[in-house]
């Protein structure tokens, strides 16, 4: 009797594998990203030349920020392991270019969702890992308190070729000022010229304003106006025509914020398999077998919380911790907490 | 007729090749799923531009920003080259001088200049050199002229028909010409010399400023004025603000642009046999006479071609404006505008031709010119 419980449970590990290679098989089939993607053995990602908190490389030579924590989730999801990514760095220039000619399968590049890009640069945008809005820094000793107080005639610094632009420009014809727009190719240029002196003021997302600030020469001298004066729903990107790739990607995203949600951490995963709370057994991929429903298997969420961590775990290593933004989470805090981050459930 | 064969071979492999890389190109995007086309150009650009020889707004369209881009590069390529030739006539001449201290001066401004990078020597202008300028509020200004980090703020002439004063300053060119070919008919005929210099001179003074003498047109000065813009800051409004991106890019153009031409002039004026000058004495030419007439026209038929080539070097490295934020037509379209709309093929392909059109017109201007000064034998 004994003899025929070994015999059949190998029988049926064998079922078991020979299924999840099946069905991973035909999921690659429809997904030549996918396909692709295992045959090379890593994630091919594009991220920024280095915007602290978003990705940026640091002191060992190691891409961190919460866009790269998106393509080491991928990867995870995916490959079994979070360091199998290869990560190029774009300027804005080239980010859409690079993803559309397959140099790049993700773009986790702080990307402004908008309707043109999803619809006319046949993009397809998988979620929003960051919900940031244009603003301004101006010299404190300018004193100025507000946008109201700009006057026709000054001079902003910007990077071009960017949603800031024309946030900026609508900005200014909605006050009816005249402005000089003194606009760069790199971020970095625009922020030394207004630190110079060349402007009266530096505009871009927020995030990124407190991060220039940082590198500033003298940080204090420096203050960010209240006003947020656009939407910039930040997230990654991929190429139309793939939904298998599509929804990986989505779902890496979506599961590492529900898992912050539903308190699954990094430290925790593995305690969190005996729960009794049937969304995180979905989570920790015991129950509902999600993972092959993506064509994966059904252990890539746990990969992802326990290799990158779960959303909030991202956000306060490379946002707060970094001392970007120390402060509260603001809209990028969960529906829970007062903020605006809600995913579909884990279904 | 034999060589008609091999013509044809070529001409079929040069259409194949460029056939293969537009049907490579179609292939490939219709894959993706982008369409080819340039319809985007009739939309509205919806973003702004610091510097504008014309017109433009936030809903002008694509067509019209890559038109502000072109002015731009042509304004500072015309500009540079300008400045690039009074340079390298300049230190070309002075490297002949027989003055020590002109002639190593001379060279220590070629040598230097054409031995940077021209990429690190804008950075120098822009990141540098003008970098140390003072804010508005902090200077005195010199007569009205203020150069600040912001900008460099001149007077300006505003004018009331404009229009009359240049019909009638094109009248008057026309005129001069004219009446030059005429005088030398005459002189050919009668051998009677007339100074045309003097005459054509005046003409081109005279004609235009009846137009201001008789009340039709008039111009007034606008001074730039101080706006104080929040404590510590301000701006001049009025009169005519050059953005320190031009003036880096200028500067860093014709600077060294200048050099190549200085060594072209000095070569022009070595080249010519020492024989040719007694030669031109013997027979009686006074100095300015064996200059215009001996010197100078064989001297130019060996400084134009290679001259020629600077001038296209200087439009094409123009287009480094997109280092300093100057608004070029590779900044404003191959670059704000490529970003905007993703349309990579459309936009270079305009830029590249762009170039092309602006570099061949250079080459006919130049070739015509060369023609008129190269040996005629008769």
């Amino acid at each position: 009797m004994f003899k025929y419980v070994k015999q059949l449970t190998s029988l049926v590990a064998m079922v078991a594998v020979l299924f999840t290679f099946t069905t991973e098989t035909m999921a690659a089939k429809k997904s030549k990203t996918l396909k692709n993607t295992i045959k090379k053995g890593f994630v091919m990602c594009g991220v920024s030349q280095g915007l602290a908190g978003f990705s940026n490389v640091d002191a060992a030579g190691n891409w961190e920020g919460v866009d790269v924590d998106i393509c080491r989730a991928v990867a995870a999801a995916v490959l079994g392991d979070s360091n199998k990514v290869k990560f190029t760095g774009l300027s804005a220039k080239e980010r859409f270019t690079a993803l559309n000619a397959g140099q790049v399968d993700v773009l986790a590049r702080n990307t402004t969702w908008t309707l043109t890009r999803d619809a006319d640069l046949n993009l397809t945008f998988v979620g929003v890992n960051f919900y940031d809005g244009q603003g301004f820094m101006v010299r404190k000793d300018s004193g100025m308190k507000s946008t109201d107080d700009f006057k026709s005639g000054m001079a902003v610094c910007t990077n071009i070729g960017t949603t800031t632009e024309l946030n900026l420009a609508d900005f200014m014809a909605a006050k009816g000022l005249e402005y000089k727009l003194v606009g760069f190719e790199k971020a970095d240029e625009a922020r030394d010229t207004y630190g110079a002196g060349r402007c009266d003021a530096y505009t871009t997302d927020k995030s990124g304003l407190a991060a220039q600030r940082t590198v500033l020469a003298n940080p204090d001298d420096h203050v960010i106006l209240p006003e947020t004066i656009s939407k910039e729903p930040l997230g990654p990107v991929v190429r139309q025509g793939d939904s298998v790739w599509e929804d990986i990607v989505r779902w890496s995203l979506n599961v590492m914020i529900e898992a912050e949600e539903y308190g699954v951490t990094s430290a925790n995963a593995d305690m969190m398999k005996t729960s009794k709370n049937p969304t995180v057994l979905k989570i920790v991929g015991v129950e509902g077998g999600m993972g092959e429903k993506l064509g994966l298997d059904n252990d890539w969420s746990l990969r992802i919380i326990k290799q990158v961590g779960n959303y909030g775990e991202s956000y306060k290593r490379n946002i707060q911790d970094t001392g970007i933004l120390p402060g509260g989470r603001g809209p990028n805090a969960l529906w829970t907490n007062g903020g605006i981050l809600y995913v579909p459930p884990l279904r | 007729m034999k060589k008609v064969f091999p013509q044809l071979l070529t001409l079929i492999l040069i259409f194949l090749i460029i056939g293969f890389f537009t049907f490579n190109a179609n292939v490939n995007m219709s894959n993706r799923g982008m369409e080819f086309g340039y319809s985007f150009l009739k939309r509205a650009a919806s973003f702004d531009i610091q510097f504008s020889l014309i017109e433009y707004s936030r809903e002008s369209t694509y067509a019209r920003a890559y038109l502000v881009g072109l002015l731009n590069t042509l304004l500072v390529a015309f500009s540079g080259i300008i400045f690039a030739t009074f340079l390298g006539l300049i230190f070309g001449i002075a490297r002949l001088s027989p003055n020590f201290l002109i002639s190593r001066f001379a060279g220590f401004y070629v040598e230097f200049f054409r031995n940077l990078p021209l990429l690190l020597q804008l950075f120098f202008w822009y990141y540098a050199a003008l970098r140390v300028l003072p804010l508005p509020h902090e200077t005195e200004g010199f007569n009205n002229f203020y150069l600040t980090i912001k900008s460099l703020y001149t007077p300006s002439l505003v004018w009331q028909n404009l229009n009359i004063f240049l019909y009638l300053l094109i009248f008057s060119i026309l005129l001069v010409f004219i009446l030059k070919n005429y005088l030398k008919k005459i002189q050919e005929k009668e051998g009677r010399q007339y100074p045309v210099i003097y005459i054509s001179i005046f003409i081109l003074i005279v004609i235009p400023s009846l137009s201001l003498i008789s009340g039709i047109s008039s111009f007034e000065v606008e001074y730039p004025v101080y706006k104080q813009l929040s404590k510590t800051s301000g701006t001049f409004i009025g009169g005519l603000a050059i953005p320190p991106e031009f003036i880096s890019l200028f500067l860093a153009l014709s600077l060294y642009t200048g050099t190549f031409i200085a060594e072209n002039v000095r070569a022009g004026i070595e080249g010519i046999n020492k024989g040719q000058k007694e030669a031109a004495a013997s027979i009686g030419l006074n100095r300015k006479q064996i200059l215009n007439l001996v010197v100078l026209p064989q001297a130019l038929r060996i400084i134009i071609p290679p001259t020629t080539n600077q001038y296209l070097n200087l439009t094409k490295n123009s287009s480094l404006a997109a280092a300093i934020a100057y608004p070029d037509v590779v900044l404003v379209f191959a670059g704000t505008a490529l970003m905007q709309t993703g349309r990579a093929i459309e936009i270079v392909s305009i830029t590249m031709f762009t170039y092309l059109s602006i570099s061949l017109s250079i080459s006919i201007f130049m070739n015509y010119y060369n023609k008129k000064f190269s040996l005629t034998e008769k």
